[in-house]
Order: structure tokens, then C-alpha cells, then sequence
């Protein structure tokens, strides 16, 4: 990597996987699995969240010397709520029914515990370059959890991916449905988010020892 | 009968955390000991049942389109619904900065046990996000904004409360490596929130149209509402 220094290549792809904020840091949960039942709506939810991070912690970076400590809480909030904002009218003017669709979780990415942690460990220690990387690559871990389970629940839950059948037709019976395989309609149901996450986590720490909790 | 149901309603049917995984982070951070478990239960509890009324106010004096009538009739056509995120956080952030220096001026021993987790709950979702369903479930009256605030507080603390009982108890069981800690309760709460959606058929007595789990009927309306969207917006055209 020539653009990157090896240590600054590092802040992104810790991120990804071994320092991952869902299944390692446990932030962000809140509005990630609800909108998890199409793969379509996770992809829109990890391109807001890494709009509203990378944008966020530049900010909060730039300011970070001039913020009062005490009340460095809201003037966070003000800055996500602003970006926010800006997301949900994009939403609203070019993908409405998307935004539909995601209706209160968008305005959830303010308490996002992601943006606040990451906010608060990295963008008010570190410049804005740093923070700038640190955000993307943060938004980047949490938008390939995502997919993951959006991935999985739309493929098994209704045998579409981004809304294109790709099993067959289930009620003409053709592709795989021809040998008598169903859709599991559990998988759209919220809890199989919660399972399919864990599933995740199992896989992940199996693989890497090191992670296990005791 | 209303405020009857719309209590039982939040408190398991649309339960926050196993309906629509609201306050998450929290719920996982802070469920390993029962008695902190219930300490925060109890401020979620207190936060919500504030700031959902407050909240309710601005929305229907400030932020709904035509809110602002009671201004003089030129404010008719002010619609400033796309402040209510930033309204909604800093009413939040402010009523939860206020409840502490209250509470630690009036009541030392109840700060003590709520004290340290009330700085935790202006970023928990659990709270904005109660206000945001408030503002998207059109809550009708002031006193079932205060009511939807409470039972959904109430069914945070049953969540929260049942999941760290159980996290006590798992420690004596043999849980696959992997999984310990985080995994096994993703994988529980799956489970109890699966068990949670039985409660879908009880304020219907379990007929097949209102038996459907809560986000199943919340996607269908969208589905309505936006192809209701879509026939407006031809119509118009078409006047146009």
C-alpha cells in the first residue's frame, strides 16, 4: 500500500474482523438486526452508518480541543443527530420506500453505540486523518456483519437475494423447490438475527483462539 | 380499556428488546449480575416514562406538519417533522443531565444505586428509540405517551432482569468455548425472544388476522402505506 502507512492499513482492517465492533466490542447492536431480513436494507444501513462515522469523527477530531469535556456528550449527539438528518431526507427523497422500510432504525444511528464508542476512544484522541480511518474502517466491520446476516436470512427466509429469486419459484416449483425444498419464513422473524449472530461469533472464535472469553 | 391494552401491548407484544432489539448495547454490557441489571432496569424505567411525554408535547406543538397553527394562521403550512431526531436527542440528553442533578440533590441513596448508569441512557437506544415509535405509532393522548413510556420501560426491565438470571446460572453449565459469553446470549435471547413472539395472539384472542408477530403486520402496513404513497403521487401527476 503506497497512500497508506502500514500502521494507518492496520486501523482499517483491525475493523474487519479480529477487533470487529459487533461480535468483539459488542457496539451497535441496537439498530443492526432489525432491518437485517433483506439484504437490499443492509446495505443501505452500512452505507449510512459509514457516511455518518467517517464524516462524524472528522468532526469531533477537528473540535475535539475545543469541546468542554463536561459537556462533550451532546455537542457528540448534535453532530450525529446533523448527519443523520442529512441521511434520512437523502433516504426520503431518492429511496422512499427503502426508507420505508427502515423507517425508525435510520433515526436510531444517533444512539448507535458504534458512532458514540468510537467517538469517544478514538476521534477525541487522535487527528482528523486517523479518526477519518479509524471511522471507515469501524462502519466497515459493522456493514460486513450485516451482510453477512442479511445474506443469510433473505437467502434462507425467502429465497431472494436483493429481491431476485435465485433458488427458482416456489409456487411454480422450479430450481430447487422442484425437489421439494421450502422456504424457512422463521429466518425473517427477529429472533433468527439474534441466533444468526451468535452462530457468527461461534465461527469467528472458533477460528482464533485467542478471542475466547473465559 | 386503551391505556389496558397499550400497556400489556408494549410491555410483550412489541416487547423493545425482543420485538425490535431496542437498548441492545446495554442489555449485553450489563447483564451479568442480576442486581446491576436491576439498577439499570429501573433508570430506563424512570428516563423513559420522562422523556416519551416530553417528547410527545414538541412533537405535537412543534414538529408535526401544521403543529405551529396555535402560532397565528401563516405558521399552517410549516411541517418541521425532519428536526425531530435533533429535538428528540438534545430533549434526551437534557432531561437526563437534569435527572441526575435532581436526584442527586434530593435523593442520595436512590443516586447511588441509579447514579452511575444515568449517563450510560442518553445513548441508549432503548430511550430515543421509544420516542421515535411514540412519534411513528401516532400516540393519540399525553397520558398514553406517559403510559407507553412506562410499559415499554417495564418490558426493558423484564428483558434485561430475565436474561441476567439466566447469565448467573449459565456459568455452572458447559458452554462450547466459542460460544461462552457473548455467543450464548445471542443465542438465548433468539430463544426467549422466539418465545416472546406467542404473546403476538393475546390481545386477539389468537385469531389468524391479528395473530401475526408484531413486525410482520408493522411490514405489511409499510407495504400499504407505500403503494397508498405511490397511487398519490400518480394521481398528482396526472392532475398536473
Amino acid at each position: 500500500m503506497g497512500l497508506l502507512s502500514k500502521k494507518d492499513a492496520k486501523l482499517i482492517t483491525d475493523p474487519l474482523a479480529d477487533n470487529n465492533p459487533i461480535t468483539i466490542q459488542v457496539l451497535g447492536i441496537c439498530s443492526a438486526l432489525a432491518i437485517t431480513a433483506e439484504l437490499k436494507a443492509s446495505l443501505v444501513m452500512g452505507i449510512a452508518v459509514l457516511f455518518v462515522l467517517g464524516i462524524g469523527n472528522v468532526v469531533i477530531s477537528l473540535m475535539r480541543n475545543i469541546i468542554p469535556s463536561k459537556i462533550r456528550i451532546i455537542v457528540q449527539l448534535i453532530v450525529v443527530a446533523s448527519l443523520v438528518i442529512i441521511v434520512d431526507q437523502v433516504l426520503k427523497a431518492f429511496a422512499y420506500e427503502l426508507s420505508k422500510t427502515l423507517a425508525v432504525f435510520v433515526g436510531l444511528i444517533i444512539t448507535n453505540c458504534i458512532i458514540m464508542g468510537r467517538f469517544e476512544a478514538f476521534a477525541l484522541g487522535n487527528g482528523p486523518w486517523k479518526s477519518f480511518l479509524d471511522g471507515i474502517g469501524n462502519a466497515a466491520g459493522y456493514a460486513v456483519i450485516l451482510l453477512i446476516v442479511g445474506f443469510f436470512r433473505e437467502l434462507l427466509g425467502s429465497g431472494t437475494l436483493f429481491g431476485i429469486p435465485v433458488l427458482g419459484d416456489p409456487i411454480e416449483k422450479t430450481g430447487v423447490y422442484s425437489i421439494g425444498y421450502e422456504n424457512n419464513g422463521f429466518m425473517l422473524m427477529p429472533p433468527m438475527a439474534l441466533i444468526v449472530v451468535g452462530l457468527i461469533i461461534w465461527v469467528q472464535r472458533s477460528r482464533n483462539k485467542a478471542l475466547i472469553e473465559d | 380499556m386503551e391505556h389496558l391494552e397499550l400497556f400489556f401491548k408494549s410491555i410483550f407484544v412489541d416487547n423493545m428488546v425482543f420485538a425490535v432489539f431496542l437498548g441492545m448495547c446495554s442489555y449485553l454490557a450489563v447483564s451479568k449480575k442480576v442486581a446491576t441489571a436491576v439498577g439499570l432496569g429501573a433508570a430506563v424505567i424512570f428516563v423513559l416514562a420522562i422523556t416519551v411525554p416530553l417528547n410527545w408535547l414538541l412533537d405535537q406543538y412543534l414538529l408535526q406538519p401544521g403543529a405551529l397553527s396555535w402560532l397565528g394562521d401563516e405558521f399552517v403550512d410549516y411541517d418541521l417533522s425532519f428536526l425531530s431526531f435533533i429535538m428528540f436527542i438534545a430533549t434526551i440528553a437534557t432531561m437526563v443531565q437534569l435527572v441526575e442533578i435532581v436526584v442527586e440533590k434530593f435523593s442520595p441513596s436512590l443516586y447511588n444505586s441509579l447514579g452511575i448508569f444515568l449517563p450510560l441512557i442518553a445513548v441508549n437506544c432503548a430511550i430515543l428509540g421509544g420516542s421515535l415509535f411514540m412519534q411513528a405509532r401516532e400516540i393519540e393522548t399525553l397520558s398514553l405517551a406517559f403510559n407507553y413510556g412506562v410499559s415499554s420501560g417495564i418490558g426493558w426491565f423484564l428483558a434485561i432482569l430475565a436474561i441476567a438470571a439466566i447469565r448467573e446460572k449459565i456459568r455452572y453449565s458447559n458452554v462450547p468455548a466459542p460460544l461462552r459469553g457473548l455467543g450464548i446470549t445471542f443465542i438465548i435471547t433468539g430463544l426467549m425472544g422466539i418465545g416472546f413472539l406467542s404473546f403476538g395472539g393475546m390481545l386477539t384472542g389468537g385469531d389468524e388476522e391479528g395473530g401475526k408477530p408484531a413486525t410482520e403486520t408493522a411490514l405489511e402496513n409499510i407495504k400499504i402505506e407505500t403503494e397508498k404513497a405511490k397511487e398519490l403521487a400518480e394521481n398528482t401527476k396526472t392532475i398536473d
